[in-house]
């Protein structure tokens, strides 16, 4: 019964050949390396984190989704592996099920589903723990702990509602030397510190679980960026916006600002500026707005690290740049062939 | 409303008879729940006042309002009069004075944070804060009131004035957490410095401007 | 009653329970969101806060009610906005006579229920037409309608806040606090939860 038929199309006539569920399952392929390095680092408090996020956001996804099932497109697996990756490694598991359960439902499926969320899910859901057990999310624990394969951090298993415990004791048991509890960024905040690029490099340094070596992100994103999964412009715009304000300001005072490497490397922003920035549907579509946002997150970091009252500010400089891209995009929308430039009478 | 809305309009008369009686009436109402409430109101303040002068020098039990001027101290009667202080007086039951509380206010986190301190007359230094009012951080901001080791700093905080009694012989001053080393530094929370310096610039303003003031005339208040 | 034929149907269940259920003033009309938000951290507040309003809404309404054929329209605004702002006048002094540590945490927004919205509303679209009796029973319904929203409100945000309900411990000590519950973010998440239930389940009875 098939008749061939003309079908008239407007632009754009190419397909990359990626469909969402593609590219999606790409990127998560791209994010185990770093579940791995993290679960080699902290042992099964991070295995268990991981596995909790990412099971709260499948099962979230699947129960205000009843009409259609969208696990299928693996957006909901992406987000749950970010968000457990921001988190860190001994987050009570209680206020993990409470990160995953807000970031898709709040963050995603309040809008409509994937496509429709201005912000980063993951973000969302790691912004609201933020506010909500600010203590909580800022106990760091030792990387490489000896017992880490057959003992859990006592805060995993934190009674629902319930106060996580205290693991000043636990921490010494670990035989950890120099353990200080605080990541190189406050430790450059409060106590002038820098950590060296080695270490931050590979990843020997406290921090959330899966933002600590920086060189293994880095090539996870440019697996992604090769195989044209991601659009580079958005990392390279916010890590080079970022080193250079950062270098702007080690220049006027080299004595109180770190080197934009130290930035570069610190904290969340490799992860930030590869994995969630980079999120198609929080992100600007045309290449002029691509470059403004990625510059917006990358300045904004830089000041939020410097001048705000917290230590990161990837996470706020990311979702207020989602929150400009609507803006962003109508303001750098192509010149329409044959239109605009000049004004005929 | 069902009667037709009328074409013309009301009497200018009619309207300020309408807006006479009920402001007269209002006016009444008014005058009436404050002649009644005031007395309460001022035993509400009274007891507010007591407890937190209570909390920062514990073994008073009797509290008078002092105002502090360039010419002098006298008991507070009315408003606080241009460049003075007031302060409160807290003697126990033998009627010895326990020591002095005052009010000291810094910008926070989140908004003023309103600390009352005791100040010692014998050591010439704070022995308690206590905070009056303060919007900071849950958990983060209000360790200044439950951290134990934060509390300590103010067991006895040197505040001397110094020889030609113009100023505080020690600038009352926040330093970074583990750091404190003379009796007038402030040891901050690690966290929550923001909200400590808050604390530290309040108390530090606030007796700059009352001790040279006070001091001097000290053995007045003693009955 | 009503020298003048007035649209009255009577006092009917209706008159008292429209601004407790059907036409609530939190969950339905979204109004007075001012303090809504603010005020909304522990259940004790919201509910002085409620009867604060509670007060003034009943007495305004009734004061208007009175003199409803006397004041001419020109200056009927006018006239309302005196006698709203009397009967705030009186609920400041009186929540400082009661307690001054409730009329710090209440703040500002004592003072503020003279321009929450649903007082003059009220007093405009329904005390200034109708009756005494019935403008009184319609503002008791909306006062306590509003109650029950704030409360609904300061009960979730102290229960997750605090671990705490009307002050009493629930959890016990080591219950861990939410504390973006009681920051102003918590009180638009807390109110779009009550929100999207109030709707869900309209939706639910109007499709049966």
């Amino acid at each position: 019964m098939s008749k061939h038929r003309i079908e008239l199309r407007a632009a754009p006539h190419q397909h990359s050949g990626h469909s969402v569920p593609t590219i999606m399952r790409n990127v998560v392929y791209s994010l185990l390396p770093i579940c791995g390095f993290s679960v080699w680092q902290y042992g099964l408090s991070a295995l268990a984190l991981l596995l909790t996020v990412t099971a709260t956001c499948l099962a979230t996804e699947r129960l205000l989704n009843r009409n259609a099932n969208t696990l299928g497109d693996w957006s909901a697996a992406i987000t749950g592996i970010l968000l457990g990756l921001t988190l860190p490694p001994a987050f009570p598991l209680w206020m993990a099920i409470v990160a995953g359960f807000v970031a898709i439902a709040i963050g995603k499926a309040m809008f409509g589903g994937l496509g429709h969320n201005p912000f980063n899910p993951a973000l969302v859901g790691r912004a609201f723990v933020q506010a909500a057990f600010p203590v909580a999310i800022t106990t760091w624990v030792p990387a490489f702990s000896a017992n880490r394969f057959s003992e859990f951090v006592p805060t995993t298993f934190t009674a629902p509602l319930m106060m996580p415990p205290d693991i000043v004791g636990w921490v010494k048991q670990q035989g950890v030397d120099a353990f200080t509890g605080a990541t190189p960024l406050a430790r450059w905040k409060f106590e002038n510190v820098t950590a060296s690029a080695h270490d931050l490099l590979t990843g020997t340094v406290t921090a959330s679980a899966g933002e600590t070596s920086a060189l293994l992100i880095l090539m996870c994103g440019a697996y992604l960026a090769i195989r044209k999964f991601m659009d580079w412009r958005i990392p390279v715009a916010v890590l080079g916006s970022a080193a250079l304000t950062a270098w702007a300001f080690q220049l006027y005072d080299p004595a109180h600002y770190p080197a934009p490497l130290f930035v570069l490397l610190s904290g969340g922003l490799m992860i930030g500026a590869i994995y969630m920035a980079t999120d198609m549907a929080t992100s600007p579509v045309t290449p002029v707005g691509v470059w403004i946002y990625g510059v917006i997150i990358g300045v904004m970091t830089v000041i939020i690290r410097y001048f705000g009252g917290l230590t990161e500010g990837v996470m706020y400089a990311i979702l207020l740049g989602n929150a400009l891209t609507p803006l962003i995009d109508q303001y750098t929308q192509p010149r329409v062939y044959g239109t605009g430039r000049k004004e005929k009478p | 409303m069902s009667e037709p809305i009328p074409v013309h309009t009301s009497p200018s008369n009619k309207m300020i008879i309408t807006m006479g009686l009920v402001a007269s009436i209002c006016g009444v109402l008014i005058v009436g729940a404050y002649e009644s409430t005031q007395d309460a109101i001022a035993n509400n303040k009274r007891i507010m006042v007591e407890r937190a002068v209570f909390k920062v020098l514990p073994g008073a039990a009797k509290v008078s309002e002092y105002v502090a001027t360039p010419s002098g101290i006298q008991a507070l009667t009315g408003n606080v009069p241009e460049g003075g202080m007031k302060f409160y007086a807290a003697y126990d039951q033998a009627g010895v004075l326990k020591g002095i509380a005052a009010e000291a206010a810094g910008k926070g986190y989140a908004d003023m944070v309103r600390v009352l301190y005791g100040y010692d007359t014998k050591c010439q230094c704070i022995i308690g804060i206590g905070v009056v009012s303060m919007r900071e951080t849950p958990g983060i901001g209000d360790k200044i009131i439950t951290d134990k080791e934060f509390l300590k700093n103010f067991d006895a905080l040197d505040v001397r004035v110094n020889a030609e009694m113009s100023a505080l012989a020690n600038a009352v001053k926040v330093v970074k957490h583990g750091s404190k080393q003379n009796a007038w530094e402030i040891d901050a929370i690690a966290g929550a410095t923001v909200t400590t310096k808050a604390v530290g610039r309040g108390i530090n303003e606030s007796a700059q401007k009352l001790m040279p003031l006070l001091v001097p005339h000290v053995k007045e208040l003693l009955p | 009653m009503n020298p003048k034929k007035e649209i009255d149907e009577g006092i009917t269940f209706d008159t008292f329970m429209e601004g407790v259920w059907r036409q609530n003033p939190v969950f339905v009309m979204v109004l007075g969101m001012c303090p809504t938000l603010a005020v909304t951290v522990s259940a004790v507040n919201a509910v002085s806060m409620g009867i604060a309003t509670l007060f003034v809404l009943v007495s305004s309404c009734l004061l208007v009610s009175l003199i409803r054929n006397l004041v001419p329209k020109e200056v009927r605004i006018a006239t309302y906005i005196v006698i709203i702002a009397t009967f705030v006048t009186l609920v400041d002094y009186i929540i400082q006579a009661v307690s001054l540590s409730l009329y710090e945490a209440l703040g500002a927004f004592i003072q503020l229920i003279v321009v929450n919205c649903i007082i003059l509303g009220r007093a405009e679209a329904h005390a200034s037409k109708n009756p005494p009796l019935k403008a009184v029973v319609n503002a008791l319904g909306m006062g306590i309608g509003f109650t029950i929203g704030l409360l609904a409100l300061g009960a979730t945000r102290e229960i997750l806040g605090a671990g705490k309900l009307f002050g009493f411990s629930l959890f016990g000590e080591h219950f861990q606090p939410w504390v973006v519950m009681v920051l102003p973010p918590g009180g638009f998440f807390v109110l779009g939860a009550w929100l999207l239930l109030f709707s869900f389940m309209r939706s639910r009875s109007a499709t049966e």
